[in-house]
C-alpha cells in the first residue's frame, strides 16, 4: 500500500532521512521506533505530504503523492502533538473537517462516543487539557475509516484507561486488514500490537523485521528485550 | 464561495479587529465630510487618511492572522486538501473581509457626500490598496517562521511604501535636478502602490496644476485612457505577483 524509494530530506545542512527503502502491505501493524530526533515524524509528515522530500518517491496505492493531495482520503493522522484552531469549539472541529471530507463511508463514532467527547462538544480547543487533545486527534483519524493510519505517539498523553481504549481500537482495526503505523518510545505497550518492526537510528532503518523473526534471532520474549539486545550486539562490533 | 473560505470569513468577522477597523473607518470618513464644506476638499484629505490607514492596517492584521492560522494550515494539510486551495482560500478570505470593511466604513460615507466619477475612482482604488497590501503580508509572512520577525517585515515595507519611498523620490529630484528626469519620474512612481493610486486620484481631482512640470508630465500620462488601464494593469500586478510568490513558496514548505 505504501512504497517508499530512496527518500532523502535535508533541512539545511542536517540530514534527517537519509536513502529511506520500505514497503508497506495491508493487513501489518508497524511499530516505528528510535531515539529522539532519528527522523521518525520527518517519515511520516513526508509520506502526509506536509513535508516536501529532497529526493526520493513514496507512493501510496500505486500513486505517486508529489503534487497530489486525493490520496490523503485514504489516511487517518494523528500527530504527535495535536495543533487545532484556539477559537474552534471540539464540535466545531469535527464538523470541518467532516465537510471537507464529504466522506461516503459510514462515520466511524466509536471513539467519540467512548471518549465521550461529544457530551462536551462545545468546549473551545484552548480550554483543553493535552489528554484530550490527544483523543480529540485520535477521533479525527479513526472517523471517516481510512485505510491506511497514522499514529504518531498515540497513547502519549493519555490516562490508561483512555490509552486502552485506544489500543482495543487499534486491534479491531488490524483485523479489519487496514496498514497501521505507529511511533511510540513504549516498547512494552506495542507487544499485542505489531506485527513488524522498523528501528531507525540517524535518518536510516537500521532493521525492517517482523516481530516473530525478531523474537526468534534475539532468543527474546518481547519486542522491548529483543531490541535492547540488538542494540547491544551492534554495540559490540 | 468554498467552505474554507466560508470558515476563514466567518472566523475574520468574529474578530473585533475588522469590527472596530470598520468602524474607525467609517467615523474618519463621516467626521472628514461633516468638517469641509467642500465635496472636493474632503475627498482629499479622506485620500491621504485612506492611503496611511488601509494599507497599514491591512497588512498587519493580514501577517498576524495568518502566523495564528498555522494550526488550522496544519489541520488542513492532513486531510484531502489541496495545498494552493488552502492559501488562496486564506487570501479570499482576509480579502474579502477587509474590503467589505473598507466598502462600508468609506463606501456609505462617500457615496452619501460625494458621489462623483473620481469617488467611485478612489474607492477602487481603496480596494485595490486593500488587496494589494493583503498580498504582501502573504509574502512576508512566508518568507519567515518567527512571527515577530515577519510583522517587522511587513510594519517596514508599510513604513517604505507610505513614507520612506517619497523621502527617497523628493530626495532625487532634488540631486538630479539638473537632469531631465520628469518622465523617469513616471515609471518609479509604479514601483509604489501608494503613490500610484494618490497620483491617480490627485490627476482627477484637477489639482495636478499644483505639481508643477512634473506634474504635466504625469498629466500626459496617467491622464488619458491608456495611462489609466496601464495603472490599474500595474495596481493588478501588484497583487498579483507578490500572491504568486508566495503560493509558490507556501507548495514547497515544510511543516
Amino acid at each position: 500500500m505504501i512504497e517508499i524509494a530512496n527518500l532523502h530530506k535535508k533541512f539545511g545542512k542536517l540530514e534527517v532521512l537519509n536513502n529511506i527503502n520500505l514497503t508497506f502491505n495491508k493487513g501489518e501493524c508497524i511499530a516505528l521506533i528510535g531515539p529522539n530526533g532519528c527522523g521518525k515524524t520527518t517519515l511520516i509528515k513526508s509520506i502526509l505530504g506536509m513535508v516536501i522530500p529532497t529526493k526520493g518517491t513514496i507512493k501510496v496505492k500505486e500513486q505517486m503523492i508529489s503534487d497530489h493531495y486525493e490520496y490523503r482520503r485514504h489516511i487517518g493522522y494523528m500527530p504527535q502533538i495535536g495543533r487545532y484552531p484556539d477559537n474552534m469549539s471540539i464540535g466545531q472541529i469535527i464538523d470541518m473537517i467532516k465537510n471537507i471530507r464529504k466522506s461516503e463511508h459510514e462515520l466511524d463514532e466509536e471513539l467519540l462516543q467512548r471518549f465521550s467527547l461529544n457530551k462536551m462538544s462545545e468546549k473551545r480547543m484552548r480550554t483543553l487539557s493535552g489528554g484530550t487533545t490527544q483523543k480529540v486527534s485520535a477521533t479525527l483519524a479513526f472517523l471517516f475509516n481510512p485505510d491506511i493510519l497514522i499514529l504518531d505517539e498515540p497513547t502519549a498523553g493519555l490516562d490508561p484507561l483512555a490509552s486502552e481504549i485506544l489500543k482495543e481500537k487499534i486491534i479491531a482495526e488490524k483485523q479489519k486488514g487496514k496498514l497501521i503505523l505507529i511511533t511510540s518510545h513504549l516498547l512494552s505497550e506495542l507487544d499485542d500490537l505489531v506485527s513488524h518492526v522498523i528501528f531507525m537510528q540517524d535518518g536510516n532503518t537500521l532493521f525492517h523485521k517482523t516481530t516473530g523473526d525478531l523474537k526468534q534471532s534475539t532468543g527474546e520474549e518481547n519486542i522491548s528485550k529483543a531490541i535492547a539486545h540488538i542494540l547491544k550486539r551492534n554495540n559490540n562490533e | 464561495m468554498n467552505r474554507i473560505t466560508k470558515f476563514i470569513v466567518l472566523d475574520i468577522l468574529k474578530n473585533k479587529i475588522v469590527l472596530v477597523y470598520t468602524l474607525i473607518l467609517s467615523i474618519l470618513s463621516w467626521s472628514v465630510f461633516s468638517l469641509e464644506d467642500n465635496a472636493t476638499k474632503g475627498l482629499l484629505t479622506l485620500l491621504n487618511v485612506i492611503l496611511l490607514t488601509v494599507p497599514l492596517v491591512s497588512v498587519i492584521f493580514s501577517t498576524i492572522y495568518l502566523y495564528n492560522s498555522s494550526e488550522f494550515i496544519e489541520l488542513l494539510l492532513s486531510q484531502p486538501v489541496k495545498r494552493a486551495r488552502i492559501w488562496r482560500s486564506l487570501f479570499f478570505g482576509l480579502s474579502s473581509s477587509l474590503l467589505l470593511s473598507f466598502l462600508i466604513g468609506v463606501g456609505i460615507p462617500i457615496l452619501v457626500f460625494a458621489p462623483s466619477d473620481v469617488s467611485m475612482m478612489m474607492l477602487l482604488v481603496g480596494m485595490f490598496i486593500t488587496t494589494i497590501f493583503v498580498a504582501i503580508a502573504f509574502l512576508s509572512s512566508i518568507v519567515t517562521r518567527d512571527k515577530a520577525k515577519g510583522i517587522g517585515i511587513s510594519i517596514l515595507l508599510w513604513l517604505f511604501f507610505a513614507l520612506l519611498f517619497d523621502g527617497i523620490i523628493l530626495f532625487l529630484l532634488f540631486q538630479f535636478s539638473e537632469y531631465p528626469i520628469e518622465k523617469m519620474m513616471v515609471g518609479i512612481t509604479a514601483l509604489n502602490p501608494i503613490d500610484l493610486a494618490r497620483i491617480l486620484i490627485l490627476l482627477h481631482l484637477d489639482v495636478s496644476a499644483m505639481m508643477g512640470y512634473t506634474g504635466a508630465i504625469f498629466k500626459d500620462f496617467f491622464g488619458t485612457t491608456v495611462g489609466e488601464v496601464v495603472v490599474f494593469a500595474i495596481l493588478l500586478l501588484w497583487i498579483i505577483v507578490p500572491f504568486w510568490t508566495s503560493l509558490i513558496k507556501f507548495k514547497r514548505k515544510d511543516l
